[in-house]
C-alpha cells in the first residue's frame, strides 16, 4: 500500500459531500421507493405523521400488469413505447436531415442553426402551451393548408378519440416473442454483408427457429391477462409528438453536426474523388463515422420520451387519459390520489425501463475509457 | 462545380427557408396572439396580425406572474451557483486527483443524471417534510443542486482533462498542494467551463417543472408552475397564457441568444463523451 499524500486525502474529503448526498439522495432514494412499491401506503392517512405501511410483496406490480384497474397504466405503457418510437424517428430523422443541409455550408448557416435550435432553451411548459393553441381543432395548424389554397384540415390533434395498430393485451408474449424473432433477423440482415456466417448464425437461424417455434406452439403459451383489452396508438397523441420534435430536432441537429464538422475535410475530399456523391458520403462515410452520436441520441432522446410528463401535463392536462403517461400517471397516482405505494411501482416500472439502455450505455463508455 | 451549385443551393436555400420558417411558426403565433385583444381572438384568424395592438395580456401575466418569477430567479440564481461550484470541485477531483476507484464512482455520480426523477421523488418528498424543508424554496434549491452535481461534475471533469498534467507535476514540484494548484492554476483557466455549466444549470432549472409542482406550497412556486396554473383553465382567453409563455421564454431565451456558442456546449456535453 502506498503512502496516502496529505493532498490526496484533501481531494478525497472535498469530494465526500457529494458523495453522501449522490449516495443517498440517488441510491438511497431508490431503494427507499422499491421499498414504499412493496407495500401497501395509501389512502386517507398517507400523509400523517407516521403513516401505515404494511409489506404486501408484489401486489402493487401484479396489479398494474394483471389487474382490472390496471388497464389505464397498461394504456400509458403502449402509448410510452409509441412516443418513443416516433419521437427517434422523427426528431432523429429530421435532425440528420437539417445537420446535412447545415452542412453543406450555407450563407448564414449561424442564423439557421439559431433558429433551429432555440425551442430546446423552452421549458415543456411553455412549449405546451403554446402547442396546445397551435392544435387547436378550428385554427392554427390546421388552417395551414389554406394559406396554399387547400380545404382546412379537420384532425382533432389532442382530443381526437381514434386509436390504430391497436392488438389484445392477452397476447404480449407472443407479440413479443415473434417482435424478437423480428428483430433478430433484420439484424441478420443488416450484418450479412459483413460477415455472412456470422450472421447466419447468430442472428437469422435463432431468429426464424424462434418465429417457428412461436407460430408452432404459441397457443401453449399464458396469456397476460384473463379478459381480452386492446391497446393500441391513440392519434391524439401525434400532437405531443408533434410539439416534441419541433423542441428536439434542433438537438439532433446539434449534435449531428459537431460530429460531422469533426470529421476532417481530407476525408471528405477522399470520398469525393473516389466518386462518392453527397448522399454516398453521408450514407457510407459520415453516418458510419459519428456512430457514437446516434447512440447517445437515442439515449437522450428515450430517456426524454420516459419523462414526458410537462410537455403532456401542459398540452392535454392532468386528466386526459387518452395521451396518458407513466410518468404523468406516477405524479397523479401519488399526490392526486394519496396512493403512495402503487405510484413508487408505476416509478420503478420506469426506472427499470430506463435502467435497461441506461447502465450498459455508461458501461460500454466506461470501458472504452479503461481500454484506452 | 459552380454549375451543380446552382440547382443544388436552390433547394438547399429553399428548403432552409421553408424549414426555418416552420421552426418560427409557433414563435409568430405566440406573440400575435399575446397581442391581441381577448375579444379578438378567435380560431379562424388566429393567423392573422393583431388590430389593434393591445398590451393587456402582458400586463395582466405579468401582475399575475410576477411572484413566481421572482421565485424563478431566486431559486435559479442560488442553485445554478450551488450546484457549479460543487461540480467545479467535483470535477477537479475526478480529473486531476484520481484515486483508486475514482472512475467507477464518477460512473456511478452519471447514473444519476439519467434516472426519471419520478423514482425519487416520493422519499425526496418525504425528506423534505421531514427536515422541515417542505413547501418553500431552500427544499427546491436542495434538490436542484444535489441533483443537478452529475452533469456538472461531467462537464468540469472533461474541461479539465484538457488541462496538462505537466502543468500539475511542475506546480507540485514547487509545493503546491491540492487548493492552491486549483487556486493558481486550475481555477483561473476555468472561466469558459463556469460559463458553459452555469449556462445549461440556468437553463435547466428555470425550466423544471415536476419538482417545482411537487414539493413546494402555492407561495413559492417557480414560473413553470405559475404559467401551468394560468394556461391550464378552459375558459381563459388565449392572449394571457401567451404572454405568460413569452415572460417564462424571456431569460433563457435572451440567455440562448447572447450566449447560444456556450449553451451548445453544454447541451454537446450533456451527450456526447469527451
Amino acid at each position: 500500500m502506498r503512502d496516502v499524500s496529505p493532498d490526496k486525502l484533501k481531494a478525497v474529503l472535498m469530494l465526500l459531500p457529494s458523495i453522501i448526498l449522490i449516495a443517498l439522495f440517488v441510491y438511497g432514494f431508490i431503494a427507499n421507493t422499491f421499498w414504499i412499491s412493496l407495500t401497501d401506503w395509501g389512502g386517507v392517512a398517507a400523509l400523517a405523521e407516521t403513516p401505515v405501511k404494511n409489506f404486501v410483496g408484489l401486489q402493487n406490480y401484479a396489479e398494474l400488469f394483471t389487474g382490472f384497474l390496471g388497464g389505464g397504466f397498461r394504456q400509458d405503457l403502449v402509448n410510452a413505447v409509441y412516443y418513443s418510437v416516433m419521437l427517434l424517428v422523427g426528431a432523429i430523422g429530421l435532425g440528420v436531415f437539417i445537420a446535412i443541409l447545415l452542412d453543406c455550408k450555407p450563407k448564414g448557416e449561424d442564423i439557421f442553426r439559431t433558429i433551429f435550435l432555440y425551442p430546446m432553451a423552452l421549458s415543456f411548459i411553455v412549449t405546451g402551451t403554446i402547442w396546445r393553441w397551435m392544435l387547436a381543432p378550428q385554427g392554427g395548424v390546421n388552417l395551414l393548408p389554406t394559406f396554399v389554397g387547400g380545404n382546412p384540415l379537420t384532425f382533432r390533434w389532442l382530443t381526437s378519440m381514434q386509436a390504430i395498430w391497436e392488438f389484445n393485451w392477452q397476447n404480449l408474449f407472443l407479440i413479443a416473442l415473434y417482435g424478437l424473432a423480428v428483430g433478430m433477423i433484420l439484424i441478420g440482415f443488416g450484418t450479412f454483408r459483413k460477415n455472412p456466417a456470422r450472421a447466419g448464425k447468430r442472428w437469422l437461424l435463432p431468429g426464424v427457429l424462434a418465429g417457428l417455434l412461436t407460430w408452432l406452439g404459441g397457443d401453449l403459451l399464458p396469456q397476460a391477462l384473463f379478459m381480452e383489452e386492446t391497446h393500441g396508438f391513440n392519434l391524439a397523441a401525434l400532437g405531443i409528438i408533434l410539439a416534441t420534435i419541433w423542441q428536439y430536432s434542433g438537438y439532433t441537429m446539434a449534435l449531428y453536426l459537431a460530429g460531422f464538422t469533426g470529421i476532417s475535410q481530407d476525408l471528405r475530399d477522399a470520398a469525393m474523388l473516389d466518386g462518392a456523391s453527397d448522399i454516398r458520403y453521408y450514407r457510407h462515410v459520415a453516418l458510419p463515422m459519428v456512430k457514437p452520436i446516434t447512440i447517445s441520441a437515442v439515449i437522450i432522446l428515450s430517456h426524454i420520451s420516459l419523462k414526458m410528463f410537462d410537455l403532456i401535463f401542459a398540452m392535454t392536462g392532468p386528466d386526459n387519459a387518452e395521451t396518458g403517461h407513466p410518468a404523468l400517471t406516477m405524479y397523479l397516482t401519488t399526490f392526486r390520489a394519496n396512493d403512495f405505494a402503487k405510484g413508487a411501482a408505476i416509478a420503478i416500472v420506469l426506472f427499470m425501463v430506463a435502467a435497461t439502455f441506461i447502465i450498459p450505455y455508461l458501461v460500454s463508455n466506461y470501458r472504452q475509457k479503461g481500454s484506452r | 462545380m459552380t454549375g451543380k451549385l446552382s440547382i443544388g443551393s436552390f433547394f438547399l436555400y429553399g428548403t432552409l427557408i421553408l424549414l426555418a420558417l416552420a421552426y418560427l411558426l409557433p414563435a409568430y403565433m405566440t406573440v400575435v396572439t399575446a397581442l391581441k385583444l381577448p375579444e379578438n381572438i378567435s380560431l379562424p384568424t388566429s393567423w392573422e396580425l393583431p388590430n389593434p395592438i393591445d398590451g393587456g395580456g402582458f400586463s395582466e401575466a405579468v401582475a399575475l406572474l410576477k411572484p413566481n418569477f421572482i421565485n424563478s430567479i431566486l431559486l435559479t440564481v442560488f442553485a445554478t451557483i450551488l450546484s457549479t461550484v460543487l461540480g467545479s470541485i467535483n470535477g477537479y477531483v475526478f480529473s486531476k486527483w484520481k484515486f483508486r476507484g475514482s472512475e467507477v464512482v464518477f460512473i456511478l455520480f452519471l447514473f444519476g443524471m439519467f434516472i426519471p426523477y419520478q423514482v425519487i421523488l416520493i422519499p425526496l418528498f418525504q425528506t423534505l417534510r421531514a427536515i422541515n424543508l417542505y413547501g418553500g424554496l431552500p427544499g427546491l434549491i436542495l434538490a436542484h443542486v444535489v441533483y443537478g452535481l452529475p452533469i456538472t461534475t461531467l462537464i468540469f471533469r472533461n474541461f479539465y482533462t484538457q488541462i496538462p498534467d505537466a502543468l500539475m507535476e511542475s506546480a507540485m514540484l514547487d509545493n503546491a498542494g491540492f487548493f492552491s494548484i486549483y487556486k493558481e492554476i486550475v481555477f483561473p483557466l476555468s472561466i469558459p467551463g463556469f460559463v458553459v455549466t452555469s449556462i445549461w444549470q440556468f437553463t435547466q432549472i428555470w425550466n423544471e417543472f415536476l419538482w417545482g409542482i411537487t414539493l413546494t406550497r402555492h407561495t413559492a412556486n417557480p414560473i413553470t408552475v405559475g404559467l401551468a396554473q394560468l394556461a391550464g383553465g378552459q375558459a381563459v382567453s388565449w392572449n394571457l397564457p401567451m404572454a405568460g409563455s413569452i415572460l417564462a421564454a424571456v431569460p433563457v431565451l435572451l440567455i440562448y441568444i447572447l450566449l447560444g456558442r456556450y449553451f451548445i456546449r453544454g447541451l454537446l456535453a450533456g451527450s456526447v463523451k469527451e
